[in-house]
């Protein structure tokens, strides 16, 4: 307990410090990356991974949300990212014209977010009733049916307005008109305005968000109700309102990482978002550690980059990457291992108290 | 007529989906886990078959045995090498776990046999029995045959044998059954063993209705039949039987009267429907939580 009184007390108290590393963490990371970005150390293939691991990483603090600190497995965070995803090409393609990029990608982003959070929270009132595994599937199954959905959506935009067809496609534009959604083929041509910047600053809202809400009075609510539904519920908490709270703000955190992501590719077919990318969420997610933040940012660059690094190894690298997820697994399950990490952490903190 | 022969159709489908289900529901009562390889030991079986009908020329009926062999000693390997060690762990470990075996199962096939899609050799002659105007193939009346000797024997298995009993008491209360002798290890092992191997019936069956083998191929029927085993009421088998056999109906129902691009949407809002209504599942059991 000595050693407490030597720090001042935003660096004493628990819920400081894994703000002040994650913050940190990403701010360093900023800055290195801008700087090898601009002496042109850094390899055209990592330059083109930049935005997108920003959104995972969104996407997946999201899900941890939902996973972690609320507690409900959720098997459909994708649908959320094309939600976001594909109502911000929408919105940007419609303003092209009128408006400059960096306003036209926040707008995006913001409307992108607050579509999926509607949409969260219309799944999430029934959803969120359900218990354990069915509460899983029954994502996965709004997952599948939001890529269908979006899979079957023709909408076109020209001098006479928007023209929105569903299943088969009877779009006639005036000549000068632009298709947006274009059933299987998704968004195409649109214009590429998200930047590395928007990514970071997008990644720190989203961690002051998760932050703030789980050392609030609802986020502790939430964590209660995790624990333990019954005794929850019996000091008055309303379990699936406060649920809901979560995951409204997973699915908004999604949308806006969805947007972004769909302002990084000129293409962007419904299929991307699909039930794998759901489930390449949650493997970051589960990582890098229930509730823990920063876990989650390091297991989803890791998880990301760790294909492109093994390209060398050609046909094989996702072979070793099913096989370096499972030893993960097993690893860190293991009782050995598991013991071993416990005693080499007492020894290092007891070292610090020693000092 | 039309709607009597897509009936018929639906039932053949569903027996497919109710086969692979049975897999999936046996693992979740005994090992309480989500066992997402379960899809990609169809594929493995669809390939083997594949090469033992192709390449080695073998008639059906041992090529099906073959794949059955296959499978089963797959599913036993993957329960010893990645899911035992993790009896303890949480539930979300093993699942990403069962994602990883799927991945390596996705990834080894593309290695060994490409990824380019083999067509499946006609296996079942295409004729079928007319009457009154409508045909039903034989392979639907095969499919839906087998998916009743399956049902069958399973039930027989599991409520009058031995091995069926002791399987029960491990899904029901792995202490207790610890304590009454029950090796559990052994029970997880011959359900993977079982699951599998109807994993294998049901790839050649699906093959024979859908003639293409590629490295996920058993991805989408996976996740159906994972849905259908949630519908009748995940645990349970005469739940999976029937989970399966509606999941078949709805589907080429909703692809015969409503839309074929939709038809996925359609099976799955059914599904969301069928568990807002009744939390569990069709035949699913509600237990109340003791405080």
């Amino acid at each position: 307990m000595s050693d407490k009184k030597k720090l001042p007390a935003f660096l004493s108290d628990k819920k400081y410090r894994g703000r002040l590393t994650s913050f940190s963490m990403v701010l360093i990371m900023y800055i290195v990356i801008e700087i090898l970005m601009n002496t042109g150390n850094l390899s055209s293939l990592f330059t083109s991974l930049l935005v997108p691991v920003c959104c995972y990483i969104v996407a997946a603090i999201g899900l941890n949300l939902n996973v972690g600190i609320s507690g409900e497995l959720n098997l459909g965070q994708a649908c959320f990212m094309s939600v976001g995803a594909f109502s911000a090409v929408c919105v940007s393609g419609s303003l092209a014209s009128s408006v400059p990029d960096v306003p036209r990608l926040v707008i995006s982003m913001i409307v992108g977010a607050i579509l999926a959070a509607v949409f969260g929270i219309l799944i999430g009132i029934p959803v969120l009733k359900l218990e354990g595994d069915y509460l899983a599937i029954v994502t996965l199954a709004f997952g599948q049916i939001v890529k269908s959905l979006i899979t079957n959506m023709y909408l076109g935009i020209d001098e006479a307005g928007y023209h929105f067809s569903f299943v088969d496609n009877n779009v006639e534009l005036i000549p000068g008109g632009k298709m947006l959604l274009n059933g299987p083929m998704g968004a195409t041509g649109t214009q590429r305005i998200s930047t590395f910047t928007a990514g970071v600053v997008l990644v720190v809202v989203a961690l002051i968000i998760v932050y703030n809400l789980m050392f609030s009075r609802s986020g502790r609510a939430i964590m209660a109700a995790r624990d333990n539904r019954i005794a929850a519920e019996s000091v008055g908490i309303e379990i699936v309102r406060i649920k809901l709270l979560a995951f409204g703000i997973s699915s908004c955190l999604a949308g806006a990482a969805g947007a972004l992501y769909g302002l990084n590719y000129s293409t962007l077919i419904p299929a991307k978002f699909d039930f794998n990318t759901s489930i390449l969420l949650l493997v970051y997610v589960v990582l890098g550690g229930l509730g823990n933040m920063n876990g989650t940012m390091i297991a989803t660059i890791i998880l990301v980059l760790l294909p492109e690094l093994l390209r060398s190894m050609q046909d094989y690298r996702m072979l070793i990457y099913a096989i370096v997820l499972i030893l993960i697994m097993l690893l860190t399950n293991n009782e050995m291992v598991k013991t071993w990490i416990q005693k080499a952490y007492l020894r290092l903190s007891t070292d610090r108290k020693g000092r | 007529m039309d709607f009597l022969s897509y009936l018929i159709n639906g039932l053949g489908l569903g027996s497919v989906y109710a086969i692979i289900a049975l897999g999936y529901t046996m693992v979740y009562g005994i090992a309480k886990m989500l066992n997402f390889a379960h899809g990609d030991v169809i594929m493995i079986g669809a390939y083997v078959a594949f090469f033992s009908i192709g390449d080695l020329g073998l008639p059906v009926i041992p090529s099906v045995l073959l794949s059955m062999a296959v499978c089963t000693v797959l599913g036993v390997l993957i329960e010893r090498l990645a899911y035992k060690p993790l009896r303890a762990a949480s539930a979300l470990s093993v699942l990403i776990t069962a994602i990883g075996v799927s991945y390596f199962l996705q990834n080894a096939a593309q290695l060994l046999w490409s990824s380019s899609t083999k067509v499946f050799p006609t296996i079942v002659s295409a004729g079928g029995i007319s009457w009154n105007g409508l045909t039903v193939s034989w392979l639907t009346l095969i499919t839906i045959g087998t998916c009743i000797v399956v049902m069958i024997c399973l039930t027989l298995f599991i409520n009058h044998t031995k091995t069926g009993r002791a399987m029960r008491a491990c899904s029901e209360d792995k202490g207790a059954s610890v304590l009454m002798g029950i090796n559990v290890n052994k029970m997880i092992s011959i359900t993977f063993a079982i699951g599998s191997g109807l994993a294998a019936i049901a790839s050649v069956l699906l093959c024979a209705a859908y003639p293409s083998v590629y490295p996920t191929l058993g991805a989408m029927p996976g996740i159906k039949a994972f849905t259908a085993a949630v519908f009748g009421g995940i645990g349970s088998i005469p739940g999976a039987f029937l989970g399966g056999l509606l999941l078949g109906v709805i589907e080429i129902f909703a692809k015969a009267y409503i839309s074929t691009q939709l038809s996925d949407a359609i099976v799955f809002a059914v599904l969301i429907l069928v568990l807002l209504i009744k939390p569990t599942g069709l035949l699913g059991k509600r237990i109340r939580e003791k405080v």
